[in-house]
Formats: C-alpha cells, structure tokens, sequence
C-alpha cells in the first residue's frame, strides 16, 4: 500500500473537536498548526468552549475571521460543564465521518495528524489511538512521580484489564463517528477515567484498533484544570472496569 | 462476560488445579498454603519488575519541546500579522 498518502480518502471528512476552558492563547497556537500540517484534507474545527472567563472565544472569533467560519466552528456552553460532556456536545455539531478528539493545551501536536489518518486509511480501523509508549513515542515535561504513577497505573491497567492498547489514558484519538457516537453513550466516567473507558469498552465491543506513536510535552501555556485524588479515581475506575466491561 | 468474571475463572482454575495436585499427593499437604502465597508474591514481584522497567526505559523527548517552541514562534509571528490577539499571557 505505498501510495497512500495523508490526505484524505474520496469523499472523507474529519471533524476535530477541541475543547476549551481558558486556552486563548494555546487554541490560536494549535488552530494555525492544524491548517499548517493538514492541507489537503477536507476538515472541519469544532471548539467546545465552556464560557472561559480569559476570552478564549474572541480569539476564536478572531481566528473565524482569518481560516472561515465553515472551517472553524465556535460551539460554546455558557459555563464550564466537564470534558465528557463537551465531547458529546462538540459530536453533535460535527459533519465529517471522522472525528478526531484533542486536548487544546499542545501536548498534543497537530504534526501528528497526518498520521493518524493515514493509518486509518491503511488499516480500515474503526479507532486509531495515540501512543507515547511505543518507540517514536514519548513525555517531555514530567517529574520522576509523574512518571512514576503513570507506569504504576499502566502495570495494573494492563495485568487486569487487558486492554489490547498501549496507552489508555492518552486522549488524541482518530474515531470513526459511529463509532464514538456509540462508545460516547455507553461510557458514563469522568475526568481521564472516561478516556480509559472508552478504549476499554471499543476493545470490548470488538472494533479495529490501531496506534500510532506520539510525542507528549506538557502544556507550556496556561494552567491545568485536572487535579484532586488522582490516584483514588484511578482505582476506583480501575474497579469499575472489572465489573462492567 | 465481564471481565472480572474471566478473572475470577482463571483463579478458580488454577485452585483447581492446586487441589487436584494435593488430592493426588503430588505436592505434600503440609504445603497447601505455598502456592496462594508464591502467586501473591510472583505477582507482585511482577507488578514491581514492570513498573521499574517501564522507568528505566520511560521514552522523553526533550528535542520535541525545542521543536514546540519554534512552532509557537512561527504560529505567533503568522497569527499576529492575521490581526489575532495573540499577546497575552
Ligand atoms: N469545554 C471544556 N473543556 C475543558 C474542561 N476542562 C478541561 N478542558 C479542556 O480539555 C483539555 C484537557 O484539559 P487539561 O487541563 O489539559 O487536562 P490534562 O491534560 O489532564 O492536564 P494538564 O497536565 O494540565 O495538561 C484542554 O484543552 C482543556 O482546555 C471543561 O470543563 N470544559
Ligand atoms: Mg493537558
């Protein structure tokens, strides 16, 4: 299969949902870079912004002005809602047969995309996750505990879940849209448990999965909006896997 | 079939097996307690094992950051010039 190339097959369409909470600068930033590495692919941007109180949607508006308002599209909700809902309600507005989902904050790089399609279109997969523990992968950014927990809670995913995926955690994912239209509906966690679930529940279901390296750096701009007991919602999500999957 | 039912499957069997092995004296009886407590242990030592490996050999990319940067440089410089408020922070 040499010549298939990045671009988009006959007739697809991608549909990239972001989600935002005061990431005005970081969505102008990953706005640029997705027209700058998926050129010739029919896509739509689909920006999912909970009313960020830092005016994340006048630089949207900005940036209508400059790439269109068909290519970029401000689906707003008036106050920060979660980021399991703000991908069903950014689904609901996409027009493409792919739906591509990523994280605003540049850790996850736009360079990535065109590879994302690709394999889907060598493959035929139904979902192609990103992977930063395979080689061509990687972290930038994280202290020894980061790492630490993050391998911990691999090891465990892997010895009780086996999930048949490198990286569960990891959130830039390519779907086919009917495909997360039905993962979206069975999947009810929260915070980065739900995006275990949802590749925990498609490997279950039985679709084609596919990985492709990325490369992680943490977020350079703005400050994260995850936090807490990490740890304890990792288990507990961990245990309701066990049981529901 | 749930997950946890596949495993709890896999554990019964292995019991079974256990047990078979002490019913059949293959193993003497005064040892029955040995294998639940070799699984913990294996499956610790296991857990442990991985974990340090998957350290030692944690992928970074330092050079991605570098690149990341000069991506924002340029986007910045392109944004800007567009009338996009790309200033703050
Ligand atoms: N619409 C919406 N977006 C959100 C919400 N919470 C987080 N986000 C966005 O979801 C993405 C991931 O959130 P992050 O804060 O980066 O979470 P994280 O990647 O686990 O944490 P970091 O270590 O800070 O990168 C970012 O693009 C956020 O702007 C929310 O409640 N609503
Ligand atoms: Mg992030």
């Amino acid at each position: 299969m040499e010549d298939v190339r990045p671009e988009g097959g006959a007739g697809d369409k991608y549909s990239l949902i972001v989600p935002t909470y005061n990431e005005r600068l970081n969505i102008a930033l990953i706005v640029y870079l997705v027209f700058k590495h998926l050129r010739d692919v029919d896509f739509e941007i689909i920006i999912v912004d909970d009313g960020s109180p830092d005016g994340t949607q006048d630089i949207v508006k900005q940036l209508q002005q400059v790439y269109g308002d068909d290519r970029i599209l401000l689906r707003a909700r008036p106050r920060k809602l979660g980021l399991g809902t703000a991908y069903r309600h950014g689904l609901k507005h996409a027009s493409g047969n792919f739906v591509v989902i990523m994280d605003a904050d540049l850790s996850h790089h736009p360079k990535y995309l065109p590879s994302f399609i690709k394999k889907q279109q060598e493959t035929g997969a139904s979902i192609v996750t990103g992977t930063r523990y395979v080689k061509g992968g990687g972290v930038h950014g994280w202290n020894l505990m980061r790492k630490l927990t993050s391998r911990g809670a691999n090891v465990l995913a892997q010895t009780f879940l086996w999930p048949g995926v490198s990286d569960l955690t990891g959130s830039f994912r390519l779907y086919r849209k009917s495909v997360l239209e039905d993962l979206i509906n069975s999947c009810v966690s929260k915070g980065y448990v739900f995006q275990m679930e949802m590749i925990v529940r498609a490997s279950r279901k039985g679709y084609h999965i596919e990985e492709v390296p990325i490369t992680f750096v943490d977020r350079v701009f703005g400050s994260s909006k995850l936090g807490g007991s990490e740890i304890v919602e990792y288990l507990k999500g961990l245990a309701y896997l066990l049981v529901t999957t | 079939m749930k997950h946890i039912v596949k495993i709890i499957t896999l554990l019964v069997a292995i019991s079974a097996v256990w047990i078979g092995l002490l019913e059949m004296s293959v193993v003497p009886r005064s040892q029955t307690w040995l294998l639940p407590i070799y699984f913990i242990v294996s499956l610790g030592c296991y857990g442990l094992l991985m974990v340090g490996i998957g350290l030692m050999h944690f992928p970074t990319c330092p050079q991605e950051a570098v690149l990341l940067q000069q991506d924002i440089v340029e986007a910045k410089d392109f944004l800007k010039q567009r009338g996009v408020d790309v200033n703050s922070e």
